[in-house]
C-alpha cells in the first residue's frame, strides 16, 4: 500500500562524497586483533570456565567512509559476532577497535554515548528488532530522544521524513509495527538506523529473512541510502550473490578469521583461498547456461569453534592440504599478482580464476555415487558397441 | 548418572541442614520456654530448672544446635534412655523418640500422598490426552468445563461431602482409616480410597488442562508431522512421538507440585481423622515441641527433596538431549 | 473430512496417465478470519525419474499443496477439491490406512529443517528403520542394516556407530543427510522435497543438493522440489511451476521458465534476485508492493495490484478476470504472446544482464 518507489529528496545537505574506498586516507573504522571468546562453563563439583567458543579469533580490517564492506561467511564464521562487537553490543575479548582514530572498545557507557549515535545498527529479523508496543513514530524517534537531538522543525516532522525517504508513507506515524508486513518492518529499522545521520551502519542479515521480491525492495533502498547518504556499511550475510551486489569490498570469514578480503572484482573473478573458491563455485546459479563454473564440493560441515583446527582452520576441508597447513597459520598477505588490497591467508593459493577444468569433489558419498554412475554408463556403453 | 547423583545428594545435605539450623533458630526466637510444656500444671521452679537441665536447654542455642546434628548421626542419651541414631532428640510433650514416632506415622501420609499422586497422574493425563485427541468435541469441551468446576474445588469440602455420600447415606465404604499395606493389601486400598480420590480432585483437574495444551502443542510439531509422512499410524505417532515430547513440562510442574502434594495430604489426613505426619506437625507446633517440629520438617523436606531428584531423572530418561549432555 | 470432489468421472478414467497428476486441485481451510485459499485451481503432471521444480514466495500455496498430496493437512479444517492420481491412484478420497501404506513407501518427503522434522527422543537408525519395518514387515536387525546402509550411502562417516546416535548428535549437514536417508529407505517413487537446504549453508547445500540428484539418478524417482530459490531449481530441476496467490501463472521446462519468462511475476522474481555474474551498476528490480492475503486474494489476476503491465490489457481484464493458464508451456496472463515477447525482450532481458 505504502511502497513507492524511493527516492531520498529530503536528504541532508551536508553528504560526503563517496570515495574509493581502498584509496582515501584514514579509515573510519580500525580494527585490529579482535576477539571474542564465549566462555564454556562446566565441570564438577565447582562450575568453572572449561572452554571456549572461539567465535571471533583475531581480525584485522578497517572500513572507510562511505564504503561497504561486505563480510560474508557460513553459519559459525563469527560474521554476527563481529557486528555486535563492532558496535559493543558484546564486548570484545581482546583487540582494538578504532573509531575516527580513538580505540573504543574499552569505552565506558559515557566515552560511547557520543559515537552511538554515529555507529547504528540494522538487524535481521524485522519482527524480533521492533519494540510491538511503540508506535512506529516513537521508534524512529527513539535514537534523537536518547541523544537529546532535535532537530529543525521538530523530531514528529524529521520522522515523517525519514517515512517518506525509505518508502513508507508519512500518514503511518501513529501505527505499531504489527500492522506492516515485514518488508515494511524492515524499512522502519533502516529509518530508525539512519535517523541521526549516522557515518557507519552495522546491517546484519538484513534482507534474508524476507521474501526475494521483499529483498530485492530493501537492497535498493539501503543502497541508496548508502550512496546518497555516504553512509558507510558493514554488511554482513551468508547470501554471496547480495553481498556482491552491495559492498564494494568484501571480506571472507572462516572459523573467526578473515580468510581472504579484496575488492569486489578480484574476490569474485579472481580469488585466491580454496575457501571462497568452494563458497563460489556452491551457489546455485539461476543462469542454466553459466555451465563454465568450476565444481567444487567440500567434505562434512564447518567444524566447532570451540576447538578448531592448528594452523589453517580450513585445512580439515581442503583439497590442497599438507602438512605445513596443520603446524603454521597462514597470515593475511598480500600475494603478487594481486590487486592492491587483496589479502588471502594461505599457503598454497589458487590460481587467480573461477574457472577450472577437473571438477574437485571431497565428499565420498558423492564421490561414490558419481563413479557408480559413470561406471554404469561406461559399462551401458561398452556393452552396446559390443552387442 | 553417578556424578549427578553425587552432586543432587551433596546439594540436598546443604539444603536439609539449611533447613534445620532456619528451623532450630526461628523456634528459639518465640518468647516462650518450652520446658513450661514439660512442666506441666503445678510446675515449680524447682522443677522446671531440673527439665531445664534434662532437655540441655540451658546451652546456649547454638550447642544446642550442635548437640541435635550430632545426635542425628551419633545419638544421644536422655533422661528418659538412650536414643539411638538417627536421633532426633525426644519429645517435649510425650517423652518419645521423635524417630520412632515419625516412623510410626509416616507410612500412612506416604500411602496417602503416593496414592493421590497415582491417581491424579492416571486420571488427569488420561482425559487430558482424550481430549486433546478429540479436540474440538462435546468430549473436549466436557473435560474442559469439568476441570474447571473441580479445579476450584477444596478438599475440606470435597472431604465431609464424599464421606456424606458414600459412607454414612450408601454405606457404600467404610470410613476411612489406614491400615498398613503389609498387614491387608486390600483393607489398606479400601481404607484410603475416598481421601485418595479427595485430595487429587484438584489436582486432576490442573492435569488435564496441562496434558491437553502440551499434547495440542506437540501434536503440531514438525517431527510428528513427518512421522505421519513416512506413514506411521496415528495411534503410533501419538503416544510414540507427540505423547513423549508433552511429559517435559508435565515433569516440569510436577516437581514443583511436590509440596503443595505433601500440604495437600496434611491436610486430608485432618479432613478425614487420620493420623499421619499432618497430625503430628500442627500439634508439635502448637505446643512448641522442639524436637519433634525439627523431626517433621527434617524428613519432609527429605522428601520433598528425594522426590524432585527421581523428577530430575525422569527428565533423562524422557529426553535424550538432557541424558547426553 | 470434507470433501466437495465431483462425482462425475471415476478416478482411473480422467487425468493424463502421467505418473503424478494434479487437477484442478483446490484446497481451502476454515480460519476464524476465514475461508484461505491456500491453493486455488492447480494442476500439474510429473513423469518418473524427473523434477519439477515449485517456485513461490512464502503464502504461494506450494507447501500446502504438497501436504495435501501426502493427505497431511488438518482433515477438520481443511477442504480439498481435485484430483490427485499417484501411478493411477486416487489419493484425494484414499481412505487413511491406503495412504498410511502409500506415505513413506510409495511417496516421501523431505523436510526443511531437520532439527525439528526429527524426532529429539530416539535414535537416527531407529527413526530411519522404522518406515522400512512398517512397510517391508523387516525385521529389526534387517532394517537397522538398512538404516547403516542408508547412512552409508548418504555420506554419513562410521555409520555402524552413528546409526544409534540422536539427532541432536549430529551436525546440521549430517542431519539433512539422515533425513534424506529417511525419506529413501523404502526407495519411494515420488520424492517431495520442501525447501531442503534453506536452512543449510551454501557448502553444505552444494553437497545435499548434488546427493539428491545423484541419488535419484540411482533410485530413478520423481521429486517435487518446492523452493523460493531459482538457483536451486535451475539446478535440480527439469520443469518449473511457478505459485503466486495459490495458483500457478506459469509453466514450462527450465530453460523456457528462465531463458524466455512470460509471467510478469517471474520477471519480477528473475529481477529481484542479484546474480554472481550480473552487473553490480544496475539497482535489482523488485516486485513493488507485498504478496497478498490469502484470505482476501484480489480479484482477477491476483498478481495485476503489483503488476507494472496493466495498461497493456485492453479495458480491466486484469483486475476483473482471471486469466487461465492454458496446458503445456504457458502462463496465466491476459498479455498477448507477442506483447509478452516485446516486454521481455525489449524492458526485462537487457537488465537481467
Amino acid at each position: 500500500m505504502t511502497e513507492k518507489s524511493t527516492t531520498p529528496t529530503a536528504v541532508a545537505a551536508t553528504v560526503p562524497e563517496p570515495r574509493d574506498a581502498a584509496e582515501s586516507g584514514t579509515p573510519l573504522m580500525s580494527v585490529r586483533g579482535l576477539k571474542k571468546h564465549f566462555p564454556i562453563k562446566g565441570g564438577f563439583p565447582i562450575k568453572r570456565t572449561v572452554g571456549a567458543v572461539k567465535a571471533v579469533d583475531g581480525l584485522d580490517f578497517d572500513v572507510f567512509a562511505g564504503e561497504s564492506l561486505g563480510l560474508v561467511g557460513e553459519s559459525g564464521c563469527g560474521k554476527s559476532t563481529t557486528g555486535r562487537l563492532l558496535t559493543r553490543l558484546h564486548e570484545p575479548s581482546a583487540g582494538t577497535i578504532s573509531y575516527r582514530g580513538k580505540d573504543i572498545s574499552k569505552a565506558n557507557r559515557r566515552q560511547m554515548a557520543p559515537i552511538r549515535s554515529e555507529i547504528q545498527m540494522i538487524f535481521q529479523d524485522p519482527y524480533a528488532s521492533l519494540n510491538p508496543r511503540q508506535t512506529v513514530g516513537k521508534i524512529i524517534s527513539g535514537p534523537m530522544e536518547i541523544n537529546d537531538i532535535d532537530p529543525p522543525g521538530g523530531r514528529e516532522a524529521r520522522v515523517r521524513e525519514l517515512l517518506e525517504i525509505v518508502g513508507l508513507n508519512p500518514e503511518h506515524y501513529n501505527r505499531f509495527p504489527h500492522e506492516f508486513s515485514g518488508g515494511q518492518r524492515q524499512r522502519i529499522g533502516v529509518a530508525r538506523a539512519v535517523a541521526l545521520q549516522p557515518k557507519l551502519i552495522i546491517a546484519d542479515e538484513p534482507v534474508s529473512a524476507l521474501d526475494v521480491s521483499i529483498q530485492a525492495q530493501v537492497v535498493n533502498l539501503l543502497q541508496e541510502v548508502q550512496r546518497e547518504m555516504g553512509i558507510a556499511f558493514v554488511f554482513i550475510a551468508h547470501d554471496l550473490a547480495v553481498v556482491r551486489h552491495f559492498s564494494q569490498r568484501v571480506a571472507v570469514m572462516y572459523l573467526g578469521k578473515i580468510v581472504e578480503i579484496a575488492d569486489r572484482d578480484s574476490l569474485y573473478t579472481r580469488p585466491r583461498h580454496p575457501y571462497t573458491h568452494a563458497l563460489l563455485s556452491a551457489v546455485p546459479d539461476a543462469d542454466i547456461d553459466a555451465d563454465k563454473k568450476e565444481r567444487i564440493r567440500l567434505e562434512g560441515d564447518v567444524p566447532s569453534p570451540i576447538s578448531p583446527p592448528s594452523g589453517c582452520r580450513f585445512r580439515t576441508r581442503c583439497w590442497k592440504a599438507q602438512d605445513k597447513c596443520a603446524t603454521e597459520e597462514p597470515p593475511l598477505v598480500h600475494i603478487e599478482g594481486n590487486r592492491q588490497g587483496h589479502l588471502t591467508a594461505c599457503h598454497f593459493p589458487e590460481d587467480p580464476t573461477v574457472e577450472r577444468d577437473k571438477e574437485i569433489v571431497m565428499d565420498p558419498a558423492l564421490a561414490a555415487l558419481e563413479e557408480a554412475h559413470q561406471a554404469a554408463a561406461e559399462g551401458q556403453e561398452t556393452g552396446k558397441s559390443q552387442g | 548418572m553417578l556424578r549427578f547423583l553425587l552432586r543432587r545428594t551433596l546439594g540436598a545435605s546443604l539444603i536439609l541442614l539449611l533447613i534445620s539450623a532456619f528451623t532450630f533458630f526461628m523456634f528459639f526466637a518465640i518468647p516462650q520456654d518450652p520446658a513450661m510444656l514439660a512442666c506441666g500444671k503445678n510446675c515449680t521452679p524447682d522443677a522446671l530448672a531440673i527439665i531445664h537441665k534434662n532437655l540441655g536447654l540451658d546451652d546456649p542455642v547454638p550447642v544446642q544446635y550442635w548437640n541435635f546434628l550430632i545426635g542425628i548421626f551419633q545419638g544421644r542419651d536422655f533422661a528418659v534412655g538412650h536414643c539411638s541414631a538417627p536421633c532426633f532428640g525426644v519429645s517435649f510433650r510425650t517423652d518419645e523418640m521423635v524417630w520412632d514416632t515419625i516412623v510410626d506415622r509416616f507410612p500412612t501420609t506416604l500411602s496417602l500422598t503416593i496414592g493421590g499422586l497415582v491417581v491424579f497422574l492416571f486420571v488427569g493425563l488420561g482425559t487430558g490426552l482424550l481430549a486433546a485427541a478429540k479436540r474440538g468435541t462435546w468430549l473436549d469441551k466436557g473435560f474442559s468445563s469439568a476441570s474447571l468446576v473441580l479445579s476450584s474445588m477444596q478438599i475440606y469440602f470435597l472431604g465431609p461431602v464424599c464421606l456424606g455420600l458414600f459412607v454414612y447415606s450408601t454405606g457404600w465404604l467404610d470410613k476411612p482409616k489406614y491400615v498398613p499395606f503389609t498387614d491387608d493389601a486390600a483393607a489398606w486400598f479400601m481404607g484410603l480410597l475416598i481421601p485418595w480420590v479427595v485430595m487429587s480432585v484438584i489436582f486432576t483437574a490442573n492435569y488435564t488442562r496441562m496434558s491437553r495444551s502440551t499434547m495440542i502443542e506437540q501434536l503440531q510439531e514438525e517431527h510428528v508431522r513427518a512421522a505421519r509422512a513416512k506413514g506411521m499410524p496415528k495411534r503410533y505417532v501419538f503416544f510414540r512421538y507427540a505423547w513423549r515430547g508433552s511429559l517435559i513440562p508435565i515433569v516440569t510442574i510436577l516437581g514443583m507440585d511436590i509440596s503443595a502434594l505433601l500440604g495437600g495430604g496434611m491436610v486430608t489426613e485432618l479432613t478425614f481423622g487420620l493420623s499421619g505426619i499432618g497430625r503430628l506437625a500442627i500439634d508439635s507446633v502448637n505446643f512448641k515441641d522442639l524436637p519433634l517440629t525439627m523431626g517433621v520438617m527434617l524428613v519432609s523436606a527429605a522428601f520433598i527433596i528425594v522426590c524432585n531428584i527421581i523428577v530430575d531423572a525422569l527428565y533423562a530418561v524422557i529426553d535424550p538431549r538432557v541424558r547426553l549432555s | 473430512m470434507t470433501t466437495l470432489t465431483k462425482t462425475e468421472g471415476s478416478p482411473a478414467t480422467t487425468g493424463s496417465d502421467s505418473f503424478l497428476s494434479v487437477r484442478d486441485l483446490f484446497v481451502h481451510f476454515t480460519t476464524e478470519d476465514g475461508i484461505v485459499k491456500a491453493v486455488d485451481g492447480l494442476s500439474f503432471d510429473l513423469e518418473r525419474g524427473q523434477t519439477l521444480g515449485i517456485v513461490g514466495e512464502s503464502g504461494s500455496g506450494k507447501s500446502v499443496t504438497n501436504l495435501s498430496i501426502l493427505g497431511l493437512h488438518n482433515k477438520k479444517s481443511t477442504s480439498i477439491d481435485g484430483e490427485i492420481l499417484l501411478d493411477g491412484k486416487e489419493l484425494v478420497n484414499a481412505t487413511e490406512s491406503e495412504m498410511e501404506r502409500l506415505r513413506g513407501n510409495k511417496m516421501a518427503m523431505i523436510f526443511q529443517d531437520s532439527l525439528t522434522a526429527l524426532s529429539p527422543y530416539y535414535t537416527v537408525g531407529r527413526q530411519i528403520s522404522e518406515p522400512f519395518r512398517k512397510h517391508t514387515g523387516a525385521s529389526k536387525k534387517e532394517a537397522r542394516d538398512r538404516a547403516i546402509e542408508m547412512l552409508t550411502k548418504v555420506g554419513i562417516p562410521h555409520a555402524k556407530q552413528r546409526v544409534d546416535d540422536y539427532p541432536h548428535q549430529f551436525s546440521g549437514g549430517m542431519r539433512q543427510r539422515a533425513m534424506i536417508a529417511m525419506s529413501l529407505v523404502c526407495n519411494p517413487s515420488l520424492l517431495i522435497a520442501d525447501e531442503p537446504t534453506t536452512a543449510l549453508d551454501v557448502t553444505v547445500q552444494a553437497q545435499i543438493l548434488d546427493l539428491l540428484k545423484d541419488l535419484q539418478q540411482e533410485f530413478g524417482s520423481a521429486i517435487v522440489m518446492i523452493t523460493h530459490d531459482l538457483g536451486v531449481v535451475a539446478n535440480m530441476a527439469d520443469d518449473i511451476l511457478v505459485m503466486y496467490a495459490g495458483r500457478a501463472v506459469e509453466r514450462g521446462s527450465v530453460r523456457e521458465v528462465l531463458k524466455a519468462p512470460q509471467h510478469p511475476y517471474t520477471w519480477g522474481l528473475l529481477g529481484s534476485m542479484p546474480r554472481l555474474s550480473g552487473d553490480v551498476d544496475e539497482p535489482l528490480l523488485p516486485i513493488p508492493g507485498s504478496p497478498p492475503s490469502l484470505l482476501n486474494p484480489p480479484t482477477g489476476c491476483a498478481f495485476h495490484p503489483r503488476c507494472a503491465f496493466t495498461d497493456k490489457v485492453p479495458g480491466d481484464a486484469c483486475a476483473t478476470e482471471r486469466p487461465v493458464l492454458p496446458t503445456g508451456r504457458a502462463a496465466a496472463c491476459h498479455l498477448s504472446a507477442e506483447q509478452k515477447q516485446q516486454v521481455y525482450i525489449e524492458t526485462i532481458q537487457p537488465r537481467l544482464g
